[in-house]
């Protein structure tokens, strides 16, 4: 299969390292997730051309964009790489319809030709009756509307989206996702998002990025299903210990012996056990007997989870009981806690990938 | 009738009493002099004070000077701001304080060091005589030369101001959009710092037009040349002290039309 973007970055500011290499197939969505300074938007930048990576080379269909080792290094204007930043960051002075028309001016296009393709844009993302607002006039929900109308006004190869949603109201946001999700059905396109129904219903794939490195790649549903790394299995809501794949399951790398379902480990390779928090029970008095994983613990936190209350221990661990049970109990912060799963519940495979990810699948936008 | 809440007024977090003193005595400082100005002033006498030729030609020459002054520091210091705001080379930092250099250094200083740069014994001078029979000194050039010198940094570090806290993020999204850098310089930079500009622009020309120390020691005081409206304040002085204090409220009126025309936001601090 052919490659639409090829992606090879490093880029170092002082302490911080980025190194990504990445790939995508014609069409297709990546969400990239990853905790705040894990380096999405340094690769997002990059990729724009805003920022010189140190190293890398930057492929888009076919076109050398960045190319460090032979000097190759197309300017931002040049790279038909639209994007939409957490702030719609719409020119003030100048209207929507200007706004949306400044692509295709760009371009060279007349003023007449250019306003009424930005009409047509307006029109897509349901905003033709801002046409004539200035900026300021405007909520930013609609304010964001018009910004991924102007980027693709510019009719970009690539789109790059940093957190579209984060700054738009909670209200408003079903609606702007959803008019995402069917502009993105035709575009290919990054978006970072911290959100894991974004991931879920505009990616076709994710990369999960920590500490500069992609730690974690793969089909949506396959990463939140079966997550391999921390930050990937708290966006799925699921328990996630890391440790060494054993006979029965893994050795946690605090010397915990887990009980599980191995798919695929190697003996003394390094392996994670998953498991749902509603899978959890928690005890007060240490349990007797059964095929069950017992964690010790203190009680870190309790939060409500929906009609739950999720319990969350010092080591990371999450167990979700019934507030009535709670109460019963007399759980508090601090208090001693023995966190009990069933070995039929705990999932433990190898915590890299097999190069199962190594192919992209044909974009299909209906499955996201 | 509806009880409107309302934000409460500046919240009182204890002013220390002992600031009104001096502070009464800053703003004294400022508005006495110009009282008395108003005072001393031979009311009588005013229009025809006003409308001598010398006074007339200063003036004149004072406004056209200082217009071309205003004009070249916005060609010339403009772009230095872009580059100071936006350039990414090596000892931008140190530019930035040798932009400041007329703005500490004593004006006639600065005249001096014009005078032995483009005078007929500077380097500069010497050659622009040898090469195209042309001297600057004790010309008008001369005086919008000494006026731009002394102006400059007002604009430049308005306008650096305005761009850096601008930031250049409409400018990458500009360049994502498909503009190279010159038609998001024309469309977004532009635009957006024109508030800046137009302060920075209010600054020099006020600036200019009250350039004494450069000007004299560059250009002379040659009556419808060199002799702006101060240097002919500073020369009736001598002969005539109601004919000065006139032409002076000229200057003070002139300033209070600057600063009620165009109010320069960056000294309100909100710019």
């Amino acid at each position: 299969m052919t490659t639409a973007l090829d992606v090879e970055v490093a880029v170092r500011r002082g302490e911080f390292e980025l190194d990504v290499t990445m790939q995508m197939g014609p069409g297709e969505v990546i969400a990239v997730l990853g905790r705040n300074g894990s380096g999405k938007s340094t690769l997002l930048t990059s990729i724009a051309g805003l920022i010189r990576p140190d190293h890398g080379r930057i492929v888009l269909d076919g076109r050398v964009l960045t190319d460090t080792a032979a000097g190759v290094r197309l300017p931002p204007h040049r790279r038909r790489i639209g994007l939409l930043a957490q702030k719609p960051l719409l020119f003030p002075h100048l209207s929507v319809l200007d706004n949306v028309a400044f692509a295709p001016r760009a371009a060279g296009m007349r003023k007449a030709q250019a306003r009424e393709l930005a009409m047509r844009r307006l029109a897509e993302v349901d905003a033709t009756q801002f046409a004539q607002r200035r900026p300021r006039r405007l909520s930013g929900g609609q304010a964001q509307r018009i910004a991924l109308a102007r980027a693709l006004a510019s009719d970009p190869e690539l789109l790059l989206l940093d957190e579209p949603l984060s700054a738009v109201d909670v209200e408003f946001a079903p609606a702007l996702r959803s008019l995402l999700r069917s502009v993105l059905a035709h575009q290919l396109a990054v978006i970072i998002t911290h959100q894991v129904i974004d991931a879920l219903v505009l990616a076709d794939r994710v990369v999960v990025l920590e500490d500069g490195r992609v730690v974690e790649q793969g089909l949506t549903r396959d990463v939140l299903t079966r997550p391999r790394s921390e930050f990937a299995a708290r966006l799925a809501g699921l328990n996630l210990i890391s440790g060494t794949a054993t006979e029965q399951g893994l050795r946690s790398a605090a010397g915990a012996e887990l009980t599980g379902v191995a798919e695929h480990t190697v003996l003394g390779e390094e392996a994670v056990a998953v498991f749902s928090p509603a899978m959890v029970a928690v005890h007060t008095d240490p349990p007797k007997g059964g095929a069950r994983n017992v964690l010790p613990d203190l009680i870190e936190a309790l939060e409500p989870q929906g009609s739950l209350m999720r319990v969350r221990g010092s080591s990371g661990i999450a167990a979700d009981v019934t507030p009535v049970a709670a109460v019963e109990m007399g759980l508090h912060n601090g208090g001693r806690a023995w966190f009990v799963v069933k070995a039929a519940e705990v999932a433990v495979y190898p915590r890299t990938a097999a190069s199962s990810f190594e192919g992209y699948p044909a974009p299909d936008p209906s499955a996201r | 009738m509806t009880t409107q809440i309302r934000p409460p007024r500046a919240v009182h977090t204890g002013l220390p009493g002992g600031l009104w003193a001096p502070a009464l005595l800053a703003l004294g400082l400022i508005v006495l002099p110009v009282i008395g100005l108003l005072v001393r002033a031979p009311w009588d006498r005013f229009g025809e004070l006003v409308t001598s030729e010398s006074a007339l030609t200063a003036l004149e020459l004072s406004l056209r000077t200082a217009t071309i002054s205003t004009l070249l520091c916005v060609l010339l210091g403009g772009p230095l701001a872009v580059v100071l705001a936006r350039g990414s080379v090596p000892g931008l930092r140190l530019l930035r304080s040798v932009v400041l250099l007329p703005l500490v250094l004593p004006p006639v200083v600065g005249g001096l060091a014009l005078l032995y740069l483009l005078g007929i014994s500077g380097f500069a001078g010497y050659a622009l005589d040898v090469v195209f029979g042309v001297r600057v000194p004790f010309t008008t050039a001369a005086v919008i030369l000494a006026q731009t010198f002394v102006a400059m940094p007002f604009l430049v570090v308005s306008l650096e101001g305005a761009l850096r806290t601008g930031g250049d993020r409409y400018e990458s999204i500009a360049a994502t959009l498909g503009a190279a850098p010159w038609l998001v310089f024309r469309r977004i930079t532009i635009p957006l710092v024109l508030p800046g500009l137009g302060s920075g622009m209010v600054l020099s020309f006020a600036r200019c037009l009250g350039e004494f120390g450069a000007t004299i020691a560059f250009a002379g005081s040659l009556e419808g040349v060199t002799r702006t409206l101060p240097l002919e304040v500073y020369l009736q002085r001598e002969v005539d002290a109601d004919g000065a204090i006139a032409l002076s409220l000229v200057l003070v009126v002139v300033a209070i039309v600057v600063i009620a025309l165009a109010r320069p936001r960056s000294l309100e601090g909100v710019g």
